[in-house]
């Protein structure tokens, strides 16, 4: 699997990516792979806030619901509708269209301690 | 066995429309064999030993004094001086101590077989047409929890026609040192009628369409087999069993519980452990809970008071610390056509 390079990723399988002061936030393919076909996302509503470390969502499959971890601190601009009446999108295209919110970035936001797409790459396939 | 291989809803439709293949070598097998093997098997579980016939399987409780389950089990008549016992993997090791112990005073043995057996299942409407050609023995005329000791692939084996689906299907027991083998000449004889393999994930959400109990869920220490709903395995006028004086007691004061299917009304998915309220009180337990592919909805099994157990019943289930509307609905949610 591609993991695109301008992107950090968690070690818990959220993808961030930052452009300006905006941040957009998904699943990894990986992510999405583990938990097979996703019938939910539920996602915070725009104005809300969302912290670094923080769960602020969950995604659900057939076989589980997981929580979904903020990878940064901010107040959510936008939550992905598409997702409320096509869950199914998280399988096919989770990088892209399937992003999950986007978040306008407060404080300090240091990706440092997020892994690359190489390191995320080797990381998910450690755990196979 | 994994928990999917080509993903679980693909896996549970295969299953429903064709055939699919499931490793259950984990599962485990207790054998008892001697002269009084008929009167000890009878004596360890709920269900009407004696009245298997050789070659006939039977769903069957193994309880404790209390009333409560060590396991559930299939009992296999081979004949009446040789039982074989399939049994959750989880528990073998609990089972055979139990096992050891109660027959101890009848002339027979109890054997830990698991190290002999992988079993394999092929489950789904064509698993009668992938597994035909495999073997000499017809397979037609196994009737549904009969078997037949035969050769299957080329190896000797047990074929039974049982499965935990809800569809028609065979399983198959064979040497481990030949499981390999089995398992590859039926991916090969199924691949025209479309066989996948399939993992823990559409096994679990085939048996709860099916509403077949699932140990550490629906039944447990705890639990007996009246409040699951398993009276018909609970044959109280064949004579002793364990279990069977505290089963009697509590048909006489009444359960206070009971098992029952729900369907979520609302958004969300009951899971197991979550609470179920009625008018905002909490009275039970979801024990599984999960989308049901086949019919598009999201059902589950729950433990509520033995009162308010009827289909028609308004419960919620709080998922994630919100209350979501279900209702109380017939089981199985699923049944095969004929």
């Amino acid at each position: 699997m591609n993991y695109p390079e301008s992107y950090f990723y968690t070690k818990e399988h959220e993808w961030v990516s930052v452009s300006g002061e905006i941040a957009t936030i998904g699943i990894t393919d990986h992510a999405q792979h583990e938990l097979g076909d996703i019938v939910y996302v539920d996602l915070p509503k725009a104005g809300s806030h969302v912290d670094k470390g923080r769960t602020f969502g969950s995604v659900e499959s057939v076989k589980a619901v997981s929580d979904i971890y903020s990878p940064v601190t901010g107040e959510v601009v936008e939550a992905n509708e598409m997702l409320a009446d096509k869950p199914q999108e998280l399988n096919a295209d989770p990088h892209e269209t399937a992003w999950l919110i986007k978040v306008k970035l407060e404080g300090d936001n240091d990706l440092s301690g997020l892994m690359n797409a190489a390191d995320y790459s080797a990381y998910a396939g450690a755990e196979g | 066995m994994p928990v999917q291989y080509s993903g679980l809803v693909d896996e549970h439709h295969t299953v429903r429309k064709a055939v699919g293949l499931f490793d259950v070598s984990h599962m485990g097998e207790i054998e008892i064999r001697g002269r009084e093997a008929l009167r000890a098997t009878s004596f360890i579980t709920t269900n009407n030993t004696a009245g298997l016939k050789d070659g006939q399987v039977h769903y069957s409780g193994l309880l404790y004094d209390h009333g409560g389950f060590v396991d559930d089990i299939l009992v296999h008549r081979v004949s009446a001086t040789d039982f074989f016992l399939c049994v959750n993997a989880g528990n073998q090791e609990k089972d055979f101590e139990h096992i050891r112990a109660a027959v101890a005073s009848f002339d027979c043995e109890a054997e830990y077989a698991s190290p002999k057996y992988a079993q394999i299942a092929i489950q789904g409407p064509l698993a009668l047409a992938t597994a035909q050609p495999l073997t000499e023995t017809l397979l037609a005329p196994i009737r549904y929890y009969w078997f037949v000791d035969g050769t299957f692939a080329g190896v000797p084996a047990r074929i039974a026609r049982t499965g935990y689906t809800g569809e028609d299907g065979f399983e198959i027991y064979v040497a481990p040192e030949n499981a390999a083998s089995v398992w590859a000449a039926i991916m090969a004889s199924g691949a025209p009628h479309g066989i996948k393999p399939c993992g823990l994930g559409a096994r679990n959400t085939l048996r709860l369409e099916a509403a077949m109990a699932l140990y550490g869920h629906e039944i447990g220490a705890s639990i007996s087999p009246l409040e699951a709903g398993l009276n018909w395995i609970v044959k109280f006028d064949k004579g002793d069993f364990i279990g069977r004086d505290a089963l009697l007691r509590q048909r006489e004061t009444g359960l206070t519980r009971k098992l029952a299917g729900f369907e979520m009304k609302g958004r969300g998915i009951g899971r197991d452990g979550y609470e179920v309220h009625i008018e905002g009180a909490p009275v039970g337990w979801v024990t599984s809970g999960s989308p049901s592919p086949t019919q598009n909805r999201n059902i589950g099994l729950c433990y509520v008071p033995s009162d308010r157990a009827a289909v028609g019943q308004k419960i919620e289930v709080i998922v994630r610390n919100q209350p979501v509307e279900a209702e109380l609905v017939p089981t199985p949610f699923y049944k095969r056509p004929q």
